[in-house]
C-alpha cells in the first residue's frame, strides 16, 4: 500500500532586491518611452479635437481649451458645403475601387503563384517592373487615354484602373499564396474542384488575413488619395471626394478654423473606425510585406 | 472499386535529365493493398502522384478499372487522397471536412451531414463533429483525413504517408486501423511510405522503389526471404541485411576465414560475389568468424550484437540476433557461425540475386 501525502502548496521564490529594483526601474523607463511617444502622435489630434468645438474667434487665440463647447460645428459643416456629396463620392470611389482591385488581382496572384504555365516568370517581373514604375510616369498619357474616352471629370478614370489588378496588391498576394501548403489545393483538386473553385473556396477562406489586408491597404489609399481625383474631378466639383473638398473648406469660407477642424474630424474618423476594427487584420498584413501602412 | 495500371509511366521533372519515375510497370488487382515503399528520392509519392493526377505523365499511361486516366483532371479519376500533413480546412469543422468532397458534388446539406456523421460514427469521431482541426490531436486529425477520402466512396484510394506525421504507438494503432478499414471496404490502396515497418505489416503486396525504377514487387514475405537484388537486400528488413564482398568457388564462400557451403542452386558460381545475411542468419556461438562487439540493442526478448570482423582483410561490421538474455557484453570477443540455408548471394556487378 502507498502512502497518501497531502500536497504541498508551493511556496514561489522572490527573486533578490536588486533584481526586483532593476525591473521596475525598466519598466518605468520603457512606460515612459512609450507614453511620451503616444502623446507625440495624440497631441495633433486631440488639437484638431479641440479646435473643432471652439468658436471661430476661440480658434484663432491662444486658448487651448473650448468654452463653450460648440458642437453645433459639426453641423455646420454639413450646412455649408455639400459634405454629403462628397462623403458619398468618396465611398464610391473607395468601395468599387476595392472591391474590383480585389476581385482581379486574386486570381492573378493565384495563378502566378501556383499554376504552371508558360511565361509565368515573365508575366511576374512585368508586374515588378509596374510595382516599381513611378505614377509620374504613367499619368500624362494615362489622362490622355481617358480624355479620348470622355471620362475626364467623373470618378470612372480613378476607379476603373483598380478593376484590372493592381501591381503591389498582386505581389502581396502571390507571396501569401505561395506560404499555403500545396497539399490544400491538392486535396481540393482531387475532391473536386477546378482551380477557380478552388481559389474561390480554399484560397480565399485560406488567404483571408492577406485579402483583409490588400482590401483595407486599398480602402486607405483610396479613401485618402488627393492627387488623382484631383486631376480627374478638378474641374467639376460635383465629383469631388472628401480629400478634395477639404482642402477647398478653406478657400471657401474664408479659414475658418472651426469648421475645417471640424470636417477633417469627420474625414477621419471613417478611417479610424475601419482601422480599429480591422486592426488585426492590418497588423498582419503589414507583418506579411514588411511593408509601412 | 478498379484494378490500377502503371504502363510504362514516366516522370521527368524539367530542368532534371534523370526521370522521378522510370517507365513504370506495375498492376493494383481490384480490392488490393499495394503499398509503395522506398527511400527519399525512389520516386514512390511521385507515382502516387500521377496516379492522382496530381503530376502529369509524360510517357506511359495509367489506367484505372481499365480507362485510361492519364490525361484525365484529379476530379474525372474518381479517388481519394490522404495526404501526410492531413490538408484538413483549418476554417471548417470536422462535419465540413469530411463532407467537403459531397459539396463540390453537389450533395443537398442535409444528405451530406447525414453522411458525414455516418461516416465519422465509424471512425469513432461522433464526438467531435463541431469541431474545428485545430481542436484535435493528430490522431484524430489523421481519422478527420481518412473520413473525408472514404465519404465518397471512390474507387481507389490514395495515401501519401499517412502516418508519419504520429507518434510512434499512435502510428501503430492507427496502422491497424488502416487496416481493418481497408478490409471492410474493399477499396483499392495505394499507400506510399518510407517506413519498411508499415509496407511490411500493411501491404498485400511491396513495390520496392529506387531512383525511380521499379526493383521488385510482391508479398512482403517474399521480399524478405527472397530480394531480388542487393538493393531491396540491403532495404528491407531492420537491421538491414548484413552484405559482404567475398569470393565463391565450387558453391561455398570464403566468410573470413570460415568455408561456407551454399546448397546446390548456387553450386557453379564463381568469382566476385556478395553474400547476404540476416541477423538470424548469423549465430552466436563458441566456433566460427572471431568478432568484437561493439553494441547490443536490446528488444526485451531479442538482442541484436552489433560487432566488428575481418573479412577479406577489410574491417567488416556485422549483426547478429540472439536471446537478449545471452547477449555478449560490449567490447566481448565472440564467434560467428553462419547459417548456409538463410544465406544469400548477388552479383558483385549487377547486384541481381545468383541462384533460387
Amino acid at each position: 500500500m502507498s502512502a497518501v501525502t497531502a500536497p504541498v502548496a508551493l511556496v514561489r521564490r522572490r527573486p533578490p532586491a536588486s533584481v526586483r529594483r532593476k525591473r521596475f526601474l525598466l519598466a518605468v523607463a520603457n512606460h515612459s518611452l512609450l507614453i511620451a511617444a503616444a502623446v507625440a502622435f495624440l497631441a495633433p489630434f486631440i488639437f484638431i479635437l479641440l479646435t473643432s468645438l471652439m468658436t471661430n474667434n476661440q480658434a484663432l487665440s491662444t486658448s487651448l481649451w473650448p468654452h463653450p463647447i460648440r458642437w453645433s460645428n459639426f453641423y455646420d459643416v454639413f450646412t455649408k458645403a455639400p459634405f454629403w456629396r462628397w462623403a458619398l463620392n468618396t465611398l464610391q470611389y473607395s468601395v468599387l475601387a476595392t472591391i474590383g482591385l480585389v476581385l482581379s488581382s486574386v486570381p492573378v496572384a493565384y495563378a502566378l503563384a501556383r499554376l504552371r504555365w508558360r511565361g509565368r516568370q515573365v508575366s511576374f517581373l512585368i508586374v515588378l517592373i509596374a510595382l516599381m514604375l513611378p505614377p509620374q510616369v504613367t499619368v500624362v498619357p494615362l489622362y490622355v487615354m481617358w480624355a479620348k474616352l470622355h471620362l475626364v471629370g467623373t470618378l470612372w478614370p480613378v476607379i476603373l484602373p483598380n478593376w484590372f489588378g493592381d501591381a503591389f496588391s498582386i505581389f502581396l498576394l502571390r507571396q501569401f499564396f505561395l506560404t499555403i501548403p500545396e497539399e490544400y489545393l491538392d486535396a481540393a483538386r482531387v475532391d473536386g474542384c477546378g482551380e477557380l473553385r478552388i481559389v474561390a473556396t480554399v484560397v480565399t477562406r485560406l488567404a483571408k488575413p492577406a485579402i483583409a489586408a490588400v482590401a483595407l491597404f486599398s480602402f486607405l489609399y483610396t479613401f485618402n488619395d488627393f492627387f488623382l481625383p484631383l486631376l480627374y474631378t478638378g474641374e467639376n466639383p460635383h465629383h469631388w471626394v472628401l480629400s478634395l473638398g477639404l482642402s477647398e473648406f478653406r478657400s471657401l469660407h474664408q479659414v475658418q478654423w472651426n469648421l475645417t477642424m471640424a470636417a477633417t474630424l469627420l474625414v477621419m474618423a471613417p478611417v479610424i473606425v475601419l482601422f480599429f476594427l480591422a486592426q488585426r487584420a492590418f497588423v498582419e498584413g503589414v507583418t506579411l510585406t514588411g511593408v509601412k501602412g | 472499386m478498379a484494378d490500377v495500371r502503371y504502363e510504362q509511366a514516366t516522370k521527368l521533372y524539367s530542368g532534371t535529365d534523370v526521370p522521378a519515375v522510370d517507365a513504370l510497370d506495375l498492376e493494383v488487382e481490384d480490392g488490393e493493398f499495394m503499398v509503395l515503399v522506398g527511400p527519399s528520392g525512389s520516386g514512390k509519392t511521385t507515382a502516387l502522384r500521377m496516379l492522382a493526377g496530381l503530376e502529369e505523365v509524360d510517357a506511359g499511361a495509367v489506367l484505372i478499372g481499365g480507362r485510361d486516366v492519364t490525361d484525365l483532371p484529379p476530379k474525372k479519376r474518381d479517388v481519394a487522397m490522404v495526404f501526410q500533413n492531413y490538408a484538413l480546412y483549418p476554417y471548417l469543422t470536422v462535419s465540413q471536412n469530411i463532407a467537403f468532397p459531397l459539396k463540390m458534388a453537389g450533395v443537398k446539406k442535409a444528405e451530406r451531414e447525414r453522411q458525414a456523421a455516418e461516416v465519422a460514427r465509424r471512425l469513432g469521431m461522433e464526438r467531435y463533429l463541431g469541431r474545428k482541426p485545430s481542436q484535435l490531436s493528430g490522431g484524430e486529425r489523421q481519422r478527420v483525413a481518412m473520413g473525408r477520402a472514404i465519404i465518397r466512396q471512390p474507387s481507389v484510394f490514395l495515401m501519401d504517408e499517412p502516418l508519419s506525421n504520429l507518434d510512434a504507438k499512435l502510428r501503430v494503432q492507427m496502422r491497424a486501423d488502416i487496416a481493418a478499414l481497408q478490409r471492410d471496404l474493399g477499396v483499392t490502396t495505394v499507400y506510399v511510405t518510407h517506413d519498411q515497418a508499415e509496407a511490411m505489416t500493411l501491404g498485400h503486396r511491396v513495390a520496392v522503389l529506387d531512383h525511380g525504377r521499379l526493383q521488385q514487387v510482391g508479398e512482403p514475405r517474399e521480399l524478405y526471404d527472397r530480394p531480388t537484388n542487393r538493393f531491396v537486400a540491403g532495404f528491407i528488413g531492420s537491421p538491414a541485411m548484413n552484405l559482404c564482398d567475398v569470393t565463391c568457388e565450387h558453391g561455398a564462400v570464403s566468410f573470413g576465414g570460415e568455408r561456407v557451403e551454399l546448397g546446390p542452386a548456387v553450386a557453379n558460381g564463381s568469382g566476385a560475389v556478395v553474400l547476404g545475411l540476416r541477423p538470424e542468419a548469423l549465430e552466436v556461438g563458441l566456433e566460427g568468424l572471431p568478432a568484437r562487439v561493439e553494441v547490443v540493442e536490446e528488444f526485451g526478448a531479442d538482442a541484436f550484437v552489433f560487432s566488428s570482423a575481418q573479412i577479406g582483410g577489410e574491417e567488416t561490421r556485422l549483426v547478429a540476433r540472439t536471446e537478449a538474455r545471452r547477449a555478449p557484453a560490449q567490447g566481448e570477443r565472440i564467434f560467428l557461425r553462419v547459417k548456409p540455408e538463410e544465406a544469400h548471394l548477388f552479383d558483385a556487378e549487377t547486384g541481381q540475386r545468383l541462384g533460387a
